[in-house]
């Protein structure tokens, strides 16, 4: 135990002195859990809270990797440090995952940013359980900003909403189409949208059907601020000096008032709930384990009982 | 804690330089990916130093590379040196075209496992999984 510790604290010390390898292993010993990523978090914890966290999310293809390596590329060879996580999903059968954001990295990677690959590992909402725990140790060890890059999505998984300062949604055209009500998930989150893929057909159209949504989504007092529309060429690199423009203007908008701390505390809440959340079903998995069928009795009744013996409580809400 | 046996395997896969193959590397994903394993891809036309960086901010368990150009006996000794000078204990496998005459120098140059053609996905998975799990010791 006390040379894990001694690993631990020479790992910190190393990745505080730049050392990237040791970032890479802290950042898996987040990702693993149990007790050395609760260390880690300790470690870090403290150290974090500098840094401006970019989410970047969308449906399967419309090009967040593309996107995001324009975006590391380009403040990797100016004054920045950006790191980026990029979340792959995990196969729900063998578990297992192709990886494949880094493809579309390689320049943003020679320029200097940090690339890490991960999978979902079964969380659902878009993310990965530890990517909160492994934003902080970028944030600890000064890579800024941090930028996320989610699973292909739908319309539901917004974990990213409580895990970025700054939400990106990325459409294309024909993203309209099928839109109507159900893409209300992602559209409440966005801070700021971004039309990609405008050398295609359909973008204009895109851009309109999306300002229709926001001046509706407006009228019924779901949106706090009107988000920005950028149109882009990611595979040209073009609009990203206006989608730079439009991240940084939000950036600067959130730390100037009390933004920042609201967000921040909700974070915080919603991480705690995360990991609550995935302690309870750790429990219940343990727990229906070895049940035995009982024909007689229903499987919510079931449920009950079992919770109220878990909880120790005599009633349940 | 042991990683190998609760995490799953990390591996970087990659073809290097102008060796436009890329079928095999694609099959091979797929693959390990079935038996369980996170597979960073990184596809055609990588150079040394980007494998090498990707196993460092990847902290990947292995390498996987592809290989039908022929030039597996310069490139693939070139990788585990490469590993080796930066610091990373990390097995290197590779698959392709590699004739049989030369198995005995990619061993002697440190290459953890050798595959070709017709390979099962079950004789990819053990070449990958043994070669992490001789490390581990
Ligand atoms: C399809 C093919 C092509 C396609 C490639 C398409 C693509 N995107 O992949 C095209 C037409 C483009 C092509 C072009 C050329 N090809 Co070609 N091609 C083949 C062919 C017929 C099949 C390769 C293949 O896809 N096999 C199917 C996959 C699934 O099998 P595999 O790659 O062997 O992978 C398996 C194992 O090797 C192993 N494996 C592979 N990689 C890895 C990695 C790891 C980590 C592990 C664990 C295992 C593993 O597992 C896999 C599953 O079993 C082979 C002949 C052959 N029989 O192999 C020639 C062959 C590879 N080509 C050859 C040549 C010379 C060329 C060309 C130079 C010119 C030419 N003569 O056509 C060009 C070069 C192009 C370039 N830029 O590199 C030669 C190579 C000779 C050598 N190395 O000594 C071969 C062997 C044909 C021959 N007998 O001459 N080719
Ligand atoms: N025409 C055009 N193609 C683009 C543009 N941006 C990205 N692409 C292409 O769209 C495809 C998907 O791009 P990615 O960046 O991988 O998309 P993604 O959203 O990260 O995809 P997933 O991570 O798989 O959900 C690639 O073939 C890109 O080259 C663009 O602006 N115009
Ligand atoms: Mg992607």
């Amino acid at each position: 135990m006390a040379s894990e510790d001694s690993k631990l604290i020479s790992l910190v010390e190393k990745a505080s002195e730049g050392d990237r390898r040791s970032v890479g292993r802290l950042l898996t010993l987040v990702e693993r859990g149990g007790d050395s990523a609760e260390q880690v978090a300790e470690a870090t914890h403290t150290l974090s809270g500098k840094s401006h966290i970019i989410g970047i999310t969308g449906a399967p293809g419309a090009g967040k990797s593309t996107l995001t390596a324009c975006l590391a590329r380009d403040l990797a060879v100016s004054e920045y440090k950006p790191a980026v996580l990029a979340v792959d999903p995990s196969s729900p059968l063998t578990g297992g995952a192709i990886l494949g954001d880094r493809v579309r990295m390689e320049e943003a990677s020679e320029a200097g940013a940090f690339i890490r690959s991960m999978a979902t590992r079964g969380h659902a909402g878009g993310l990965a359980l530890a990517v909160p725990g492994m934003v902080r140790v970028f944030d600890a060890f000064g890579f800024n900003p941090i930028i996320i890059e989610t699973v292909g999505v739908g319309q539901v998984e917004v974990d990213v909403a409580s895990a970025a300062d700054t939400v990106v949604v990325v459409v294309t055209s024909g993203w309209g189409d099928a839109v109507q009500a159900n893409k209300a998930g992602l559209l409440e989150i966005a801070d700021l949208f971004v039309v990609n893929k405008a050398d295609r057909p359909g973008a204009s159209d895109a851009r309109r059907d999306l300002e229709l949504m926001i001046d509706l989504s407006q009228l019924t007092g779901q949106a706090v601020r009107r988000p920005e529309i950028v149109m882009t060429t990611a595979t040209e690199g073009e609009g990203l000096d206006e989608f730079k423009k439009a991240i940084f203007e939000h950036k600067e908008l959130l730390f100037e008032g009390e933004q920042i701390s609201i967000r921040r505390s909700k974070r915080w809440k919603a991480e705690v709930r995360s990991r609550l959340d995935y302690l309870l079903s750790e429990v219940a998995k343990e727990s229906i384990e070895n049940l035995e069928e009982e024909k007689s009795s229903s499987p919510g009744a079931v449920a009950r009982k079992i919770a109220k013996n878990l909880l120790k409580k005599d009633e349940l809400r | 804690m042991n990683k190998k046996e609760d995490a799953p395997i990390r591996i970087v896969l990659a073809k290097l330089g102008l060796d436009g193959h890329d079928r095999g590397l694609k099959v091979v994903a797929r693959m390990l990916r079935d038996a369980g394993m996170e597979v960073v891809y990184l596809g055609l036309r990588q150079t040394t130093e980007m494998v090498v960086t990707a196993v460092e901010q990847e902290d990947a368990d292995a390498v996987g590379i592809s290989m039908h150009n022929a030039g597996h006996l310069t490139l693939a000794p070139r990788i585990v040196k490469a590993l080796e000078d930066a610091g990373l204990d990390v097995p290197v496998v590779v698959g392709g075209i590699v004739p049989e005459s030369d198995l005995e120098a990619m061993s002697e140059a440190g290459v953890a496992g050798v595959l070709g053609p017709g390979s099962s996905a079950e004789d990819v998975a053990t070449c990958v999984r043994e070669a992490v799990a001789a490390r581990g010791e």
